[in-house]
């Protein structure tokens, strides 16, 4: 199938751009359409970032935060929009739209994605999402302030910050988004199935490529149930349909006594059968990418990839059958719990798997701790930490005391928040030589990556045992003035609290650095070379370093191996290319 | 080198940290045992996996650095190592499964000696009521809800005339005597939590969710709502009392039965103005933040109020007279009472008319006044 696209998508013309605006705006080459992701979705994540600082005002200085202004209409809107922009339009759409639109074309040695225009367009509904979500704060009312999870009724009844215009902002946002992913990911997977060069077997792709491939197909079952959620709700609030509202006595809200019949479980089981797949569509292409770091700056081929490949598969499929372990205690039939924990705990043996074999894969390599090195393994305990916490929320009996507690804000930013950022910092610091042609400033990156790595486990591993006290999350005061000190928040947690918050600045601030490294390296960085790090992978075989439009020059390369002949035995460089074939490379 | 010290200080760091650190479970009080006991089983677990990877990694991250020279092991695969760690993982997950599930299976079976209560959340509080002598809570209907209905009782159902009705955030129960606590809400989520308990459940509009516990140790805990409900979620707390059966009968004999409340029990008679300023109150919502019995919700409570000095932010006082009512309507953040946050909105003449806000007041003076003193209205 993918052979017969070859000679094709050699003659394929390719319309280079003649103006600024078509080669850096309304580009159709996928590296310029990822850059435009990938800073995109920084952009947003800053302001996200911005947001988690004043939550950790309040949180660590609640009397400093009332006096300067934090209401809890401001600090409700400041946890949802952190949420969701961190979720959807950073995570999201970095791992897929920049990382998935920049690699896959390159690791497979295609010419480009399949569908460019609609590659192009998916970018510009990308980024309009991104204005929509944002309008939410210029709008009457300020945006909604329901949490990230939107749980109706609250979220669309007086009583709830942002309910008039800033839920339809977000709704709509989201709905948007939702296109945006479909079109990119369309792309994706076709040019996954019917663009790879001659000898590219689905089993010689990089792990990369496996991780965006299943995460892709992952979103494109799981978000339209997202997307119909966000439609019927936007009808419940506009026109008074009631799919998610029953009859309600409101104290705040006169038009509520116009729902009758419909059901708040109905919502959360629509969001969490998208919003657990979710997890793994930030999760998987982080393991794929980690993946590859580690095995490229380890020297050593990964371990185990075809169990790495089943144990992603596997995976994305379970993903689907354990969403109601987020509603362990929602008031679903108490039976679910019996299957729900069942399936969620069976899915803990494949990622137990993909850890023990990225460990195994430093056992007797020959490791150089580079800075995405450095990012890979300090992703690799954080992720341990996260994943067994998650043990416990998924025993349905564990989750009873620790759900809406601290232990789950712990859980969940290690997981798929501190985890991810940490691979898509590791793949910035490792691709950007490619993209630009300069390497990132070394020196910059170890003050950004142990500032960054050593703060956020002391931000976060110590708020597990908050969760333990019982001190509930997405409280904006938990003592309050008038009833004095609290069993479930001892003065000592409040210390805690303190300390966190301090840490959490000093990270928020380093990310600075990146910022500055960033830019400053695109004018002053090191000239990085065609492989900077010796890696095997195809994108480091291009004829030009950055990759010019259409990647491969006039034929496209022909694979001959994996992507992990690191250290082959008797062989004279302690790399093979993907592209060598296997007479040649004794003698190379 | 420093990142296999990194990976050990974390492994070393997070073992102290977890016997050192003072934040652990609150006494338990109820007879959830068995939940504590599977999360000891899966800290254990979970523990031992832990440190196991955190030191392999700091120990292959210190012997396997890049030296000059050396060169990598070339092993793809090991089929019988990842099958082997495969099947440990497993056995593993069984030892934390099983416990979970067959405390869980204690957890959705209520027995059969076990009382019901019903816990009724709103925003931003918590009303109780108990069956009474015929053992049978009365239906209800949250259409029925009105300032002389709290709960919204049928009052054609003979089930609820005995319902004792607690509207008030304080709660009792006598100790080791199984409830069944049934749940509703009459707006938006919210969610049934004691710390002590363990044991939590959402309350979710238009349907009625339940869990079960038995209170084990005589005390007062505090109720929180563990679902985000809107602005005034962190304000949502409550009290349960745990009493002896004998201080609890007497408390609950105490409380008023949904024919009480019927009869007008409530003490207060109003003027024409008055009980219009009372509907004022009502349609507007000021009771789901000022209390009139004296409990601390968003705002300030209004018993005592007429009349009363108010403490205020910034250490002035205040009397609570018109001027300071129209105000605290009107422009509610110029004085704030000390202790709480600028949360109530500005209510403009449109919202509120200066009509409406002279009723207001009227209501006010008559129900909170020190004229209208304690005159606990008798029983029929």
């Amino acid at each position: 199938m993918a052979q017969a696209e070859i000679p094709y998508q050699e003659a394929l013309p390719l319309h280079d751009p003649h103006t600024w605006i078509e080669k850096y705006w309304f580009s159709q080459d996928h590296k310029v359409i990822a850059v435009q992701y990938g800073i995109t979705a920084m952009a947003v994540g800053l302001v996200a970032l911005v947001l988690s600082q004043i939550m950790r005002i309040q949180i660590g200085f609640p009397e400093f935060g009332a006096a300067i202004g934090i209401t809890p209409d401001i600090y409700y809107q400041s946890i949802t929009m952190h949420g969701m922009i961190m979720v959807i339009y950073l995570l999201t759409a970095f791992l897929l739209g920049s990382f998935g639109n920049y690699l896959i074309p390159l690791m497979l040695g295609a010419r480009d994605m399949v569908f460019p225009f609609v590659n192009m367009i998916s970018y510009h509904v990308y980024l309009l999402s991104v204005v929509v979500l944002l309008l939410s704060y210029f709008v009457p009312g300020g945006p909604t302030g329901a949490g990230w999870t939107l749980y109706p009724p609250q979220a669309i009844l007086s009583g709830t910050p942002g309910v008039d215009w800033g839920i339809i902002t977000m709704l709509g946002s989201l709905a948007i988004f939702i296109v945006a992913f479909t079109m990119g990911g369309l792309n994706y997977i076709t040019t996954i199935l019917q663009a790879r060069t001659r000898g590219m077997t689905l089993m010689r792709m990089p792990l990369s490529v496996w991780g965006i491939f299943v995460a892709t197909i992952l979103g494109l079952l799981a978000f339209p149930a997202l997307f119909v959620s966000a439609v019927m709700m936007i009808l419940d609030k506009l026109i008074h349909t009631s799919f998610f509202m029953p009859a309600i006595a409101s104290q705040f809200d006169s038009a509520a006594s116009a729902y009758d019949g419909g059901s708040p479980l109905l919502f959360q089981h629509l969001f969490w059968f998208f919003g657990h797949p979710e997890v793994y569509i930030v999760a998987l292409p982080a393991f794929g990418v980690v993946s590859d770091l580690l095995s490229v700056h380890a020297r050593k081929n990964i371990f185990g990839y075809r169990m790495m490949v089943w144990a992603i598969v596997f995976i994305g499929v379970l993903s689907f059958i354990v969403w109601a372990h987020h509603m362990y205690v929602a008031g679903m039939h108490p039976y679910f719990g019996f299957f729900f924990a069942t399936t969620t705990l069976i899915i803990a043996v494949p990622t137990a798997i993909k850890v023990y074999n990225w460990t195994i894969t430093l056992w007797k390599a020959n490791i150089r701790f580079t800075v995405p090195m450095l990012f890979a393994i300090a992703f690799v305990i954080t992720f341990v930490v996260g994943g067994l916490t998650g043990l416990f929320l998924g025993n349905v009996i564990v989750d009873v005391p620790l759900s809406d507690t601290y232990f789950v804000v712990a859980h969940f930013h290690m997981v798929m928040g501190v985890s991810p950022i940490l691979v898509i910092f590791g793949g910035i610091y490792h691709w950007y030589p490619k993209i630009t042609g300069r390497m990132l400033n070394d020196t910059i990156g170890k003050w950004h990556f142990w500032i960054t790595a050593v703060g956020t486990y002391l931000i976060y591993f110590p708020m597990h045992y908050l969760g333990f006290v019982g001190v509930p999350r997405r409280y904006y005061d938990n003592v309050l003035a008038a009833g004095g000190e609290s069993a479930f928040y001892p003065q000592s947690a409040a210390t805690l609290n303190e300390w966190i918050s301090i840490t959490a600045f000093v990270v928020g601030a380093a990310q600075l650095l990146f910022v500055y490294n960033l830019v400053a390296s695109y004018w002053r960085g090191r000239p990085a070379g065609d492989n900077p790090w010796q890696a095997t992978s195809l994108e480091w075989r291009t004829p030009q370093t950055p990759p010019v439009h259409g990647n491969w020059g006039e034929k496209l390369p022909t694979v001959h191996r994996w992507a992990y002949d690191f250290s082959v035995p008797g062989e004279k460089e302690d790399f093979i290319p993907q592209d060598v074939p296997r007479t040649e490379a004794a003698r190379s | 080198m420093a990142v296999a010290i990194f990976l050990l200080v974390i492994v070393v760091g997070s073992v102290i940290f977890t016997f050192l650190s003072p934040w652990w479970f609150l006494e338990i009080a109820s007879n959830w045992g068995g939940i504590d006991l599977t999360v000891l089983i899966t800290f254990w677990v979970c523990g031992v996996v832990f440190v196991a990877v955190g030191l392999f990694m700091a120990y292959s991250t210190w012997k396997f650095r890049h030296k000059e020279g050396a060169r990598a092991d070339y092993r793809p695969e090991n089929t019988r190592l990842e099958w082997g760690l495969s099947i440990i993982t497993t056995i593993g997950v069984v030892a934390m499964l099983a416990p979970g599930l067959i405390v869980w299976d204690d957890y959705v079976r209520v027995p059969d000696d076990a009382q019901e209560f019903e816990v009724m959340a709103k925003q931003w509080g918590w009303a109780f009521r108990f069956p009474g002598e015929d053992g049978k809570l009365g239906t209800v209907d949250v259409r029925n809800i009105n300032i002389d209905n709290p709960f919204g009782m049928n009052s054609d159902d003979p089930n609820g005339a005995d319902d004792v009705l607690i509207n008030s955030n304080t709660v009792h129960l006598p100790v080791n005597q199984p409830f069944k606590a049934l749940l509703r809400s009459t707006d938006v989520l919210h969610d049934f939590f004691v710390p002590e308990f363990r044991a939590k459940m959402d309350a979710v509009p238009g349907m009625i969710t339940y869990f079960w516990f038995e209170p084990t140790k005589i005390g007062e805990y505090e109720i929180l709502c563990a679902e985000l409900c809107g602005r005034g979620h962190y304000t949502m707390r409550g009290e349960v009392r745990i009493d002896t059966a004998e201080d609890f009968d007497a408390w609950l004999a105490s409380q008023p039965t949904w024919t009480q409340m019927q009869a007008g029990i409530s003490p207060k008679v109003y003027s024409a103005e008055g009980r219009r300023g009372r509907e004022v109150a009502d349609a507007n919502g000021c009771f789901a933040c000022h209390s009139l019995d004296g409990s601390q919700v968003v705002g300030p409570t209004w018993q005592d109020f007429w009349g009363s000095e108010r403490a205020l932010t910034g250490g002035e006082t205040a009397m609570a007279d018109e001027a300071y009512i129209v105000e605290s309507i009107r422009e509610p953040a110029v004085k704030l009472v000390e202790g709480f946050a600028p949360v109530m909105i500005p209510y403009d003449a449109e919202t509120i008319s200066d009509a409406d806000v002279a009723a207001l007041i009227a209501f006010l003076r008559e129900e909170t006044g020190p004229e209208a003193a304690p005159e606990e209205a008798a029983s029929p």
